[in-house]
């Protein structure tokens, strides 16, 4: 089976680029914690755990090779957070980048949020090419001049330089969050976003920081009585006035802002009803959503859970419309996978330019693509060894039985420590940005 | 674990290790949680219940107070971090220095590996 892309089944992925370092000898600072492509492709932006944010630029198409679409190169890197102390609680407050969300492009300038556990910070990236040249009272290098030996004037003029692209902190939301932030997302009026933490959600508006509104609160009075948390939350993609949110017991929860100013109650509650008979110890735990993400179009939503992908149509409340198993051989290792915490880990999932394919990572360095029309899905991997450039990526097989075929990978030889919880995949193009632990990959479409 | 063995039970079994075979027919997640039950005898019966989610809102590391946690950085810092790299046009001592005269941004002391 060649791929799965953009309707057509017969899409074929190549190696592009891989960033990062060779040796496994992996610092905890360079795990990346985030991967987000803004809103042209052009740019590219990973965030890591030593709060740490490096953008990659797409090179333009050159004349030369127009079989392949530009490299990403890197563009600015900058220290978003840093580690803090809370004082009151005596705990630390990680630096590491939980989201990264970017804004519209509005003028020259690229404007991006990043968030850890308790702030946000707007960041402003702009580029200086020129630099005035020539002033009376300065020196080149910036000491005054004394003014007694100015003997004549001139005009500055700007005069061309290499290019420098600055990253400036333009706002800081601090202090709005009792719990952990585990999301962001910027509103479709590019006046407001939200920040939903285990049980609160905020609503901002991007030129005010000293304040926020609370929007939902699902903090019991007795927290003997916590059933319950949210697990994620986005604006709709083009209704301003509605954002949906998702919770630990596999549910999704979508609210309208204009019905109330607090907006616990939901408008509608997207749950799939479960057999009473197949409840164990671990269903509610595989059933909690690490991700919600509206379609382009805003008709659908795409969750994650532990073992699969299901696709909302969010007219209809009861079911979803679709579900993809991700790694159903896991369901017969869930003993396991929770004594080495794995089954609480966290994966994100994507949908392509015109949500005909949706993808998300899994283990073994594996990530998964499932085509929604042409009912396909195929297994790829992101390793050093399939990245001689432009090779073509080769579909991967897990034997669950007990006849290994050759070229099939044993579950019982899966990698669990290699996860690939972040995804992204460009807005318009076939090129998708697949994290390892602490290396990017960069896959681009087999083009003729 | 009787679960292991694929033979029909005796009807003598006793009704709990029937329920595993059936089970084990029926659902691989009963499987593992019996496993998984046999390993943690005193596991309690509501996992997703206010324990492990007040886990889960109370994560990070927490410190006896706020010295404790300069010092646990402290010995980090003196493990990993190489020296910043000294900056390239230094301005002091003529004048009070303006906004215009310092560098832009602060480089981080290890940059990431990504931007290498």
């Amino acid at each position: 089976m060649a791929g799965a892309g953009g309707g057509n089944s017969d899409v074929q992925w190549c190696f592009s680029q891989v960033k990062g370092a060779i040796d496994d000898d992996v610092a905890e600072a360079d795990i990346i914690s985030t991967v987000e492509f803004n809103h042209s492709g052009e740019l590219l932006a990973t965030g890591d755990k030593g709060g740490r944010v490096v953008i990659f630029q797409q090179e333009p198409e050159s004349k030369n090779q127009p079989q392949c679409r530009g490299e990403y190169n890197v563009y600015s890197t900058f220290q978003s957070h840093e580690p803090e102390f809370d004082y009151l609680k005596s705990l630390e407050i990680e630096e590491k980048i939980n989201k990264i969300r970017w804004l519209p492009q509005k003028n020259a300038a690229q404007f991006l949020l990043s968030t850890n556990d308790k702030t946000i910070k707007l960041w402003k990236i702009s580029e200086r090419d020129k630099r005035p040249e020539g002033y009376n009272l300065k020196e080149e290098d910036g000491r005054y001049r004394d003014p007694n030996t100015v003997t004549t004037l001139r005009v500055p003029v700007f005069r061309p330089m290499d290019l420098m692209v600055e990253a400036s902190p333009r706002r800081v939301f601090a202090n709005a969050h009792t719990y952990h932030i585990n999301s962001i997302s910027v509103n479709s009026d590019c006046e407001t976003y939200l920040s939903a933490d285990d049980l609160r959600i905020n609503l901002w508006n991007l030129e005010i920081t000293d304040r926020s509104f609370n929007i939902v609160d699902i903090k019991p009075t007795n927290m003997e009585e916590l059933t319950e948390v949210i697990t994620a939350a986005e604006f709709h993609p083009n209704q301003c006035n509605t954002f949906v949110y998702s919770s630990s017991k596999g549910t999704i929860r979508m609210c309208d802002m204009r019905a109330s100013a607090l907006c616990d109650k939901y408008a509608k509650l997207f749950e799939e009803p479960e057999d009473p008979n197949n409840r164990s110890f671990f269903s509610e735990i595989i059933s909690s959503i690490s991700d919600v993400k509206f379609s382009h179009s805003g008709r659908y939503m795409m969750t994650r859970d532990y073992l699969s992908v299901k696709i909302w149509d969010i007219n209809m409340e009861t079911r979803p419309v679709e579900t993809y198993q991700v790694h159903e051989y896991l369901r017969s290792k869930l003993c396991s996978l929770y004594e080495n915490d794995c089954i609480f880990d966290k994966f994100e999932c994507c949908w392509n330019g015109n949500d005909s394919v949706v993808m998300t990572g899994s283990y073994n360095n594996f990530f998964r693509m499932f085509d929604r029309g042409y009912r396909q899905d195929v297994t790829l991997e992101a390793s050093r060894e399939n990245s001689k450039p432009r090779s073509v990526l080769k579909p991967r097989k897990i034997s669950t039985g007990g006849k290994r075929k050759k070229d099939e990978i044993s579950v019982d030889s899966l990698d669990f420590n290699k996860k690939i919880l972040h995804t992204a995949w460009h807005p318009l193009d076939n090129i998708i940005a697949v994290a390892t632990i602490n290396n990017l990959y960069i896959f681009q479409e087999k083009l003729n | 674990m009787s679960g292991d063995n694929d033979e029909t039970q005796a009807p003598e079994e006793t009704s709990v290790e029937e329920k595993d075979v059936q089970e084990k027919v029926i659902s691989p997640e009963k499987a593992e949680e019996a496993k998984l039950k046999a390993r943690y005898p005193n596991l309690g019966n509501k996992p997703g219940g206010s324990d492990l989610l007040r886990k889960r809102l109370q994560k990070g590391q927490k410190y006896f107070d706020s010295g404790d946690y300069n010092m646990a950085k402290a010995k980090i810092k003196n493990k990993q971090l190489p020296t910043a790299a000294p900056e390239k046009t230094e301005i002091t001592g003529d004048h009070i220095p303006t906004p215009q005269d310092l560098p832009q941004r602060k480089p981080s002391l290890v940059a990431s590996k990504l931007a290498g």
